[in-house]
């Protein structure tokens, strides 16, 4: 194996396609195939058997005895099949219609005049280089053209109508009948190179006879490998046995020609082997019967390797399987940087990393060669200047193998601290799919990984699995630093906000630490520095009497740098806090001046993933992606620490409602229910007013619906205020942790209507939802309205509800993953050859324009605010910020 | 609250009629009389009307958008911070040359930057040297800054523009509902939402699943309630199954009864349709009014097969009484105006046929809104399509509050219309016209297109991502544009005559 570009490497310019021809089929081969026994009873492969050693080696040991070469040089030979009579390539069947549709049946011209195939040809030939799309419609005209003539314009022949009988054969309403592929064969052959240009086909590679075969190629072993089960039975590949089926056939039909057998029964021979000789390419052909293996499974022929998600194309060609990947299960680690990811010793291990011998790390390499496999840090091979590769888990003396390093060899080393790796969640939806990170090897048996790099990958620990790889090549390590090293990726190119941030506890976390209400005393600032490692001055304590105590605020504003400024309103700002200006009480205005916090507490505004305009927007556009990963490594450290010193949780108490809140929620369930009896009432008495654009009936619907969920709200207004509005789950909804209003009216008030399609669940019985109800009733509770909150508990029937519209969820995400998938990967098909070119201009690799300057401003918008390129604004506030 | 307002207002105000407004005393001078709504409004006014005054008599010659500037931080500092004019004219006198400064330093880069984002700075710099004083060094540091902002976010060469767009318009699909229904703003109809309508976007598909117009009137029309109806009226299909409220099969003929109601509704009377009806092929001559029943007709046949005169009677139901094809509902709206604040009608309708509705009198034609892309290329264009996708495209992800930068969104657009028709994302579309074998192959229908590749000749040249991918090549994409001029092959060859490794 190269790591590096060899100076005789070359480059594949252009692939050429087309269709083999006989004489091109006998020539690859290296032997007629001409019996189907595979192997003889000594289990010995069979000369001139399918399993012929001239065609390949697949057994480690063997040498072939075609070219001499062992299982890992030889490429494999092919062999043929020299058919007893001429059979139709299936294929290929569509272009055969065409060509005897539109060409004469008796001189082979085709049915167009002299000049003007000479035009077409030219013409075609144009249109192919500009405008393939036209070339196509021309030469779809030109056999149009020619098929529709009655006579031939060449030699003046009656044409008769040509009809194909799928799958393969063709019958001609005419004096000949049904037309064998012998006389198909001997049309094909009549038409002159220039009228099958004339097509739009090109006769130097695929003549239209060669559609119709007369020798069948036999693909080397190694393509259809014989694989030996436990118990010692070997079981031949399928295509194997089709290609024996078609021998036997062939065999049959040359004895039957040769003893003079009758016609029939020639015929019937003739069209078995056609069958054979078609399923060999496609085993899914429509107006044929699959051939089957004996337990009843269809064949995977030629066709079906190639075919889908898993056919060559797709899962061998596009998608590969490779070597130095490492999978398991991730859990968090708050502590590492969010540039790093956690990898278990025992996969430090076994990936590796080919490295250099120089002068000035032989030493190195030496600890990691008599390190060996099993010591970390070790090696694991050693390459010498010949190529040769030294198993370390083999060698008895590595003290020897180490001595004799020098520089020129190449130490394959266990990961270390700080190697560069990709690291992968599936489904990969966006680049922020992969990204790299800097290896921390640590105990335990999962990959660790910072909780701030959730969002990209849109991970979470609940058994979540990841991928790793290794990186084998210095271009590839370069690059990956450089280009895909997570703090690259803090930006998110589908909107211009980062998308690494602040999550749930770093978010509450902020809160509390830069609330108003939080003071710290000395060890506690020691405590939160120490464990962002930080090193200078403690800031003048803010309050010095009785005791020195020192804010949220002061502590925080030792991670930012001294000339940042910056304001902004923060989510809390709502309601009752809400802070329009700086000078507000509620201190959720932030104003931050000279890198200190002055006013105001963070949460999602300033901190929040996902998020636009906050601080690490800022000091990621502002500073480079260095600051961006360094505070959020620190100031979440921090916020975590400090949320530990103070303790945060949720409990049962944070949703409770007293009793008198009930009654509440009561009254207001009973005035809904009468307004909805009311409106039920209208409804019955024909005098309800219709909403425009709705049945009578729909109506209706719409105005429960109305009236439920005004229902739920009012009641939740109501008694979220008995809640305090400062109590752990309010923090959470507040400052955008996580959770919202609703969910805590949810909670502790009502769950409100459950919903089937966005109707209210009317399924079931006649008339009626469950038994439980009267037919007919379409009262909030018959029709699954759930008065009950999940702190006062639900009713049977509430649960059957509730299963029923959480149900609808569950498989609404499956639906749903399945059609967006495959959007994305027509999209990703669709552009992915789009990129932009040095002048700024957006091409398809294929030379097409798309746009002149992309995006018509030419700004990206992973480096934009939200879309805009600069923001005045923010230029004049980060640099005057400190004097308003 | 007030304070922006005042602003607006001074300003507008000034520029109209800046002379006037020298014999207004500024405030203290109250009268005892209570002052007129005008005189409120003058006196609110005040500030921005000096500060326009202000920059006329001190720096009457700076151009417009640094006075603009200047003139806002001025009415700002007066409303907020409660500077006399007297003040505030020595503040501008002391900025004077801070300004000019300022202007020589932002003519320099002039040209580096978006005009608009120039005009900006000027005038946002202008406002911020007078309200905050800058010192020259911040000046020329905030300029440079802004230049090199705008540098810095320009798009990079060999950036896969392409590859982020699909994913950056794909990835968010998976967080999309799947409730195809939803109430679009108003409740009259049921519009095809998220995925659903995103996928069948992306399929350019000809009908969308509920097509939908809102038709803006015009302005002789849109306040009338009355005249508004009767265009919606004159757009809806109405067939004569959808008036109809009984249907006798008697030995005279089939006899149709109307329903009054609906008959008022749609604006039309039975003679109306008997006039239709006798126009029509399907009824032809044997249509007569129902003696003794104003609200029914009668239509005379002459067979007695009993199939054939139930096959009559459907074919009358699906008489075209008036309307266009294609409209299945149109339906009055109230909406209000934003440049007036006036009440105004708008039809919405269910179903689309552009090219007939711009036709009717009383539509604005200027104003049609149509959810189907496919209409809007065969009536206006590409161009007007490939706006119509994208706004459908962006205003489907906002719905569902996914942000995606519209440059993405224009670049899907783009690749969609770039030929002059709108193709599809997939095989019938985009994929399916590359001109690289090996890439069709790897997307769809792999056989097919490896067979006809080979009947035809075809040479794939390997420049797509794809099969550079197959091959093991490197794509030509990112850092991998740039090629290297040297050949090692020659190279080799030449250094290996003297000596090589």
């Amino acid at each position: 194996m190269s790591y590096y570009i060899l100076p005789n490497e070359k480059e594949i310019a252009a692939i050429k396609m087309g269709i083999l021809s006989p004489d091109m089929i006998r020539k690859m081969s290296v032997t007629a195939i001409v019996t189907a026994e595979v192997y003889t009873s000594e289990a010995t492969p069979v000369e001139g058997g399918l399993m012929d050693p001239r065609l390949g080696v697949i057994e480690p040991g063997q040498t072939c005895k075609t070219c001499g070469g062992t299982i890992r040089t030889c490429p494999g030979h092919f062999g043929r099949v020299e058919l007893a009579m001429p059979v139709i390539h299936v294929s290929f069947v569509p272009h055969i219609y065409d060509y005897l549709r539109a060409t004469c049946r008796t001189c082979g011209r085709l049915k167009i005049p002299e000049e003007e195939i000479d035009r077409f040809i030219r013409l075609g030939q144009k249109l192919k280089k500009y405008w393939p799309q036209l070339a196509k419609s021309m030469y779809d005209y030109v056999k149009k053209k020619a098929m529709n003539q009655d006579i031939c314009p060449h030699c003046g022949a009656r044409q008769y109508k040509i009809r194909l009988e799928k799958p393969y054969t063709f019958i001609e309403e005419g004096p000949a009948g049904e037309l064998p592929p012998t006389v198909v064969r001997d049309r094909l052959a009549r038409i002159p190179n220039r009228d099958v240009m004339a097509m739009g086909y090109d006769p130097e590679v695929a003549r239209p006879e060669w559609m119709v075969l007369t020798v069948l190629p036999v693909p080397p072993i190694n393509v259809r490998p014989t694989v030996v089960l436990e118990s010692g039975l070997r079981a031949e590949d399928d295509l194997t046995h089709k290609l024996a089926d078609v021998i036997r056939a062939n065999e049959r039909l040359k004895d039957a020609i040769q003893s003079g057998s009758p016609e029939a029964i020639i015929h019937d021979l003739w069209r078995l082997l056609q069958y054979h000789v078609a399923t060999y390419f496609d085993n899914e052909l429509p107006g044929a019967p699959p051939a089957k293996r004996k337990s009843g499974m269809p064949l995977r022929t030629l066709a079906q390797r190639l075919k889908g998600k898993e056919g060559r194309f797709r899962g061998n060609l596009s998608g590969k399987r490779v070597d130095f990947s490492a999978r398991t299960v991730i859990s968090p680690d708050p502590n590492i940087s969010i540039n790093e990811v956690g990898v278990p010793v025992e996969i430090a291990m076994t990936l590796t990393v080919p490295e250099r011998v120089t002068p000035w790390n032989i030493d190195e390499m030496r600890k990691y060669v008599l390190n060996g496999p099993k010591r970390y840090p070790g090696a694991n091979y050693v390459i010498d200047t010949m190529g040769r590769r030294i198993d370390l888990r083999y060698t008895t003396d590595l003290r020897k193998i180490a001595e004799a390093l020098k520089p020129g060899y190449i130490v394959e080393r266990h990961l270390i601290d700080g190697d560069i790796v990709l690291f992968n969640r599936q489904p990969s939806l966006h680049r922020m799919s992969i990204m790299a990170h800097k290896v921390r090897v640590l105990p335990g048996r999962t990959f660790r990984l910072h909780l701030a790099v959730c969002p990209p990958y849109n991970a979470d620990f609940d058994g979540d699995e990841m991928n790793l790889h290794v990186p084998q090549t210095v271009e590839a390590r370069a690059e990956a630093r450089i280009l895909m090293l997570v703090q690259e990726h803090i930006l998110s190119p589908r909107y211009g906000a980062p998308i690494i941030g602040g999550i749930q506890d770093y978010i509450s976390g902020a809160y509390l630490l830069t609330s108003k209400a939080t003071t710290l005393t000395k060890d506690q600032v020691s405590d939160l520095l120490a464990t962002i490692g930080y090193i200078g001055d403690i800031p003048e304590p803010a309050v010095l009497s009785p005791k020195k105590e020192w804010t949220g605020k002061q502590i925080v504003s030792l991670l930012l740098p001294e000339d940042f400024n910056m304001r902004k309103e923060a989510r809390v700002s709502s309601g009752n806090l809400k802070c329009e200006t700086p000078e507000c009480w509620w201190d959720s205005y932030v104003v931050i001046k000279k890198g200190k916090l002055l006013l105001g507490v963070l949460d999602k505004n300033t901190l929040g993933a996902e998020e636009a305009k906050t601080i690490i927007h800022f000091l990621t556009r502002e500073y480079g992606s260095d600051m961006g990963r360094e505070f959020m490594d620190k100031a979440f450290r921090m916020f975590l620490r400090f949320i530990e010193m103070r303790g945060f949780t949720m409990a049962l108490s944070d949703i409770a409602v007293p009793e008198e809140a009930f009654k509440e929620i009561e009254e207001v369930f009973e005035k809904m229910e009468d307004r909805v009896r009311e409106l039920i009432k209208l409804y019955e008495e024909g005098k309800l007013e219709p909403v425009p654009g709705r049945t009578y009936e729909e109506s209706l619907e719409i105005r429960i619906l109305e009236e439920l969920s005004n229902a739920r709200d009012e009641a939740g207004r109501r008694v979220l205020r008995y809640l305090d509005p400062f109590n752990n789950v309010f923090i959470m909804a507040t400052t955008g942790a996580r959770g919202s209003t609703l969910n805590i009216t949810q909670m502790s008030v009502s769950l409100g209507q459950q919903s089937i399609r966005g109707k209210r669940i009317h399924r079931g019985y006649r008339d009626r939802t469950l038994p439980h109800f009267k037919p007919g009733d379409i009262g909030p509770e018959a029709r699954g309205f759930v008065k009950s909150s999940f702190y006062k508990g639900l009713s049977p029937i509430e649960t059957f509800f509730h299963a029923a519209g959480g149900r609808e969820g569950l498989v609404d995400t499956a639906v749903r993953t399945s059609q967006s998938g495959y959007m994305q990967r027509r999209l990703i098909n669709s552009l992915q050859d789009y990129i932009v070119m040095q002048d700024g201009t957006v091409r398809s690799l294929y030379g097409e324009l798309i746009q002149f300057k992309y995006g018509e401003d030419g700004v990206d918008p992973k480096n934009s605010i939200f879309g805009e390129p600069i923001s005045v604004d923010r230029i004049i506030e980060k640099h005057l910020g400190w004097k308003r | 609250m007030s304070g922006k307002k005042n602003k607006k207002e001074g300003k507008k105000k000034s520029k109209v009629r800046p002379k006037k407004v020298k014999e207004k005393k500024p405030k203290g001078s109250v009268k005892e009389a209570p002052p007129t709504v005008e005189e409120i409004i003058e006196e609110v006014a005040t500030p921005g009307r000096i500060a326009s005054e202000i920059v006329n008599k001190v720096i009457p010659d700076m151009p417009k958008l640094v006075k603009e500037g200047v003139e806002q931080a001025l009415t700002k500092m007066m409303i907020e911070e409660g500077y006399t004019r007297e003040e505030l004219e020595e503040k501008v006198r002391e900025a004077e040359h801070l300004l000019q400064r300022l202007i020589k330093e932002v003519e320099l880069i002039h040209g580096e930057i978006p005009e608009a984002i120039y005009e900006e700075l000027l005038r946002k710099l202008s406002a911020e040297v007078v309200k905050t004083g800058v010192t020259e060094e911040e000046i020329a540091e905030i300029v440079d800054i802004a230049v090199k902002t705008y540098q810095e976010s320009l798009v990079h060469p060999g950036e896969p523009v392409g590859t982020v767009a699909a994913q950056s318009i794909g990835e968010p699909g998976t967080q999309m509902t799947l409730r195809t229904f939803h109430y679009a703003g108003v409740r009259e109809m049921s519009v095809v939402l998220g995925l659903p309508r995103l996928i069948e976007l992306v399929d350019a598909r000809k009908n969308p699943e509920t097509p939908l117009m809102i038709l803006e009137l015009e302005e002789e029309y849109k306040y009338d309630l009355e005249k508004a109806r009767k265009t919606a009226r004159a757009i809806e299909y109405t067939t004569l199954g959808d008036v109809v409220s009984r249907v006798q099969i008697t030995k005279e003929g089939i006899i149709i009864h109307f329903d009054p109601d609906i008959l008022e509704d749609k604006g039309l009377s039975v003679e109306d349709i008997i006039a239709v009806l006798k126009k029509s092929r399907a009824s032809s001559s044997r249509v007569e009014p129902l003696e003794g029943d104003e609200y029914a007709i009668k239509v005379k046949v002459r067979t007695q097969d009993l199939t054939r005169i139930y096959k009559m009677r459907d074919r009358l139901m699906r008489i075209k009484l008036k309307g266009i094809r294609g409209i299945k509902k149109a339906i009055i709206r109230e909406e209000i105006e934003e440049e007036t604040g006036r009440k105004k009608y708008v039809i919405v309708t269910e179903g689309t046929n552009l090219k007939e509705v711009i036709k009717v009198p009383g539509v604005d034609p200027r104003k049609v809104y149509t959810n189907s892309v496919y209409e809007v290329e065969t009536v206006l264009g590409i161009e007007a399509a490939r706006e119509t996708l994208r706004r459908e495209i962006l205003n489907t992800l906002r719905e569902q509050g996914l942000d995606v930068d519209v440059r993405h969104i224009m670049l899907l657009v783009d690749a969609m219309t770039k030929t002059g028709v709108v193709r599809q994302i997939g095989r019938h579309g985009i994929v399916g016209e590359k001109p690289s074998v090996l890439a069709r192959a790897t997307f769809e229908v792999t056989v097919k297109n490896l067979v006809n590749a080979a009947a035809t000749g075809e040479t794939d040249y390997l420049r797509g991502v794809s099969e550079n991918v197959i091959v093991g090549q490197i794509v030509r994409v990112g850092t991998a544009i740039v090629r290297l001029q040297m050949k090692p092959t020659e190279l080799g060859r030449k250094v290996s005559s003297g000596g090589g490794k």
